[in-house]
């Protein structure tokens, strides 16, 4: 479904990602985890098209296509789901209207009808009961004056109304009481399906206690340096990402071998 | 759309299909302005003496004033005397044709904003020697407007059958002098709106100049005064979204409004005219003088405006709180692209006790455009407990645009609250970003989001007009991003 073969992408001609390999079939649940500056959230927003980073290398087939020669809304309307780490504040543009110009331009896209009013309402309402938001959230402007953990809850909202194929969740805990972290990893796992994929990007392990990934990956210096099952993540969890650090250096001397 | 507008628009479209009416080229003046200038245009309009006598005075008074240069806009000299000032109908000669003869992108923004096809002819000038002939609409719509004694005509007519109204009123709030423009449109005024709504009546539709736009061009100098008796209400719109062609550069309009006791006077305009191409040619120079006045206790005026069009846009639609606990409130949003300049703004200048202002300008600069709030707020000796609330928000687009704030306050009485906001922002990447990550366009996000950034101003409008304005600004702004 999404396959990434040795990608190298810089921002400002700072090398960030120094050649990263992914396979995410269907229905699998990916963790990337990795310490800071390690290129996590480089990755999500390079695979969302975000024009700040330059591609300087590598493919990425999405579905059989050439992501990167599709424009970030072309790739949004062909069901990749950025939830982002910092969701952005746009005053006077209510989450409804949002929302609908965001479904409507998919629906457009896919050659099928655009909803009406009522059976778009009655869409979103039911969504909304999966991060627990209550209806006035819809007529609020996007994301202005939300809590932390408000703004997480509309990107799941986000998510939920627009069904995505793959969803890339950058540092969806980052700020999160656990309450509000049980909310939106209930969200996101009502969501998970045999034909949805997820990219969980995460700097801790507490998310993965809700989130369950198949896979975990570990990103150190712009290029994965382990990867293994969910049990990775206690690893990590357990000794910390200064093990990762003999990691690398080792990866180095393979490399050089 | 409200009932009466249907009305409106289900006779125009009724009328076009019963034809066409031929209109004759009939003679204009030579160009320049002088006393018998002002007399022939007197003459042709078959005004009683008072009235030229009031042109002439205001002509005179014109001769010894100064160009206004305090304005944050640029342009070249206008030469006064290589204007023409009475030419009706409008020369042809120059005009396209047909609508293949328009500019091709003229055409696409009508597409764009919805225009009906047979409008379109119309708007951009082409010189079909048919026009729209309105009499039956006016009267449709007199007869239902006159049963209420709501008075709704054009200027000359109003001189011509309620002279003793016009009397009383014209220049009472803009006098001859009030300033170079206005005292240039008193002397050659051409022709515009009336409106007397009586005691106690509530106009149970939106008077609205549009459906005159087809039937004539009310020029370069138009002059619209309003008049709402105690307790009365009027809602008054002015223009239309679609960009309209114009040979006239210079445009120099008065716009005057009386509220007697307790009546209210909601004035909304969406201008558009034609603001020259992406390197400011052509475009029209629009110098308004808009006030209002609430002359009575508890009277209510409130301006909101949506400005995209004309190269140069000079305007402070003002309100003079003379009656105690009046109102005045005025909201704006100006957009300027390209090369357009626009110094807008209001004055609130309250008199009476307990008055309230308020103020809500919304200014958006693209491509070079500059963009300059001015306002003044003035609290007079005895407005005790007068209250005013500014705020004034800037939106840019782009490196090489402007946006510049000029706030005057002048306070006289100590009981006076006055406050003053005032932000600039950009439309972010991360913005653009976080709406293209959802699968919305370039296009729609930026249409969006300076829909939201207008929000409060735009929900002043009528529905109808707000919905064609939200329209607007998105055409006005194609191409300003990405």
């Amino acid at each position: 479904m999404l396959t990434i073969k040795n990608l190298t992408a810089s921002i400002n001609d700072k090398p960030i990602l120094r050649g990263i390999d992914l396979e995410v079939r269907p229905g699998e649940v990916h963790a990337i985890m990795g310490p800071n500056g390690s290129g996590k959230s480089t990755l999500a927003n390079v695979l969302a098209g975000r024009e700040d980073y330059a591609v300087t290398g590598g493919e990425v087939s999405w579905q059989g296509r050439d992501l990167l020669a599709l424009a970030p809304e072309e790739r949004a309307r062909e069901g990749i789901f950025l939830a982002f780490q910092y969701p952005v504040e746009i005053p006077g543009v209510s989450n409804v209207n949002l929302l609908k110009a965001a479904l409507n331009a998919k629906l457009k896209h896919l050659g099928r009808e655009e909803l009406d009013a009522y059976d778009f309402l009655a869409l979103v309402k039911e969504r909304m009961k999966l991060v627990q938001m209550p209806e006035d959230f819809l007529y609020r402007a996007v994301n202005e004056g939300f809590s932390g953990g408000e703004k997480k809850r509309n990107e799941v909202l986000q998510m939920a109304v627009l069904e995505p194929l793959l969803g890339i969740l950058d540092e969806t805990d980052s700020g999160l009481d656990i309450d509000a972290l049980k909310i939106v990893a209930d969200g996101v796992n009502a969501l998970r399906a045999p034909d949805r994929s997820f990219v969980v990007v995460t700097h801790y392990q507490r998310l993965l206690d809700y989130i369950v990934p198949d896979h975990v990956h570990v990103l150190a210096h712009g290029r994965i340096v382990k990867s293994g099952g969910k049990e990775l993540a206690l690893d990590l969890e357990r000794r910390g990402y200064g093990w990762i650090a003999e990691l690398e250096r080792g990866a180095g001397d393979d490399a050089r071998a | 759309m409200s009932t009466a507008n249907h009305e409106i628009d289900a006779l125009i479209r009724q009328k076009y299909k019963h034809g066409f009416v031929t209109e004759l080229e009939s003679e204009s003046l030579p160009p320049g302005l002088n006393e018998d200038v002002i007399r022939a245009i007197s003459a042709k309009k078959g005004e009683p003496e008072w009235m030229l006598e009031w042109r002439l005075e205001a002509y005179r008074h014109w001769l010894e004033m100064p160009e206004p240069e305090w304005a944050h806009v640029h342009y070249p000299r206008i030469d006064y005397q290589d204007i023409v000032y009475y030419a009706a109908p409008k020369s042809k000669k120059d005009a396209p044709k047909s609508l293949e003869e328009v500019d091709p992108k003229l055409l696409e923004t009508y597409e764009k904003l919805g225009i009906p096809l047979e409008e379109r002819a119309a708007l951009a000038g082409v010189a079909v020697d048919a026009v729209f002939d309105s009499v039956s609409v006016a009267t449709t719509f007199k007869d239902k407007l006159g049963k209420l004694g709501i008075i709704f005509c054009s200027f000359s007519e109003a001189v011509r059958e309620h002279p003793e109204l016009v009397r009383r009123y014209l220049g009472s709030v803009v006098p001859q002098r009030d300033n170079f423009f206005a005292a240039l449109n008193s002397a050659v005024f051409s022709d515009g709106s009336f409106v007397y709504v009586p005691r106690g009546v509530r106009c149970p539709m939106e008077l609205s100049t549009y459906f005159r736009i087809n039937a004539k061009s009310t020029g370069q100098f138009e002059r619209t005064l309003i008049v709402a008796d105690e307790g009365s209400y009027v809602s008054y719109l002015e223009g239309c979204t679609a960009p309209m062609r114009d040979e006239n550069q210079l445009h120099a309009a008065v716009v005057e409004l009386v509220a007697l006791d307790d009546a209210e006077i909601k004035y909304s305009t969406v201008q558009n005219w034609y603001p020259g191409d992406e390197e400011g040619r052509g475009g029209i120079y629009n110098f308004v003088t808009k006030r209002g006045e609430c002359r009575g206790r508890g009277a209510k005026i409130s301006w909101t405006q949506v400005e995209t069009g004309s190269a140069i846009t000079w305007k402070y639609p003002s309100c003079i709180l003379t009656g105690d606990d009046s109102v005045g409130e005025f909201y704006s949003v100006a957009l300027t692209n390209n090369r357009q300049q626009a110094d807008t703004g209001t004055k609130m200048v309250h008199i009476g006790r307990n008055t309230r202002s308020t103020i809500i300008s919304k200014g958006i600069s693209a491509g070079r455009g500059q963009n300059a709030y001015r306002g003044l707020v003035k609290v007079t000796k005895s407005a005790e407990g007068a209250r005013n609330y500014t705020q004034c928000d800037s939106l840019l687009m782009g490196e090489k645009c402007g946006a510049h704030t000029f706030p005057y306050i002048e306070v006289k009485n100590p009981t006076a609250q006055v406050e003053h906001e005032a932000t600039t922002s950009k439309i972010s990447e991360d913005q653009l970003f976080y709406c293209l990550q959802r699968g919305i366009s370039t296009e729609e996000a930026v249409t969006m989001i300076v829909n939201g950034f207008c929000k409060e101003v735009l929900k002043e409008l009528p529905m109808e007009f707000a919905v064609e304005a939200q329209k607007l600004l998105g055409v006005s702004l194609e191409g300003a991003v990405g």
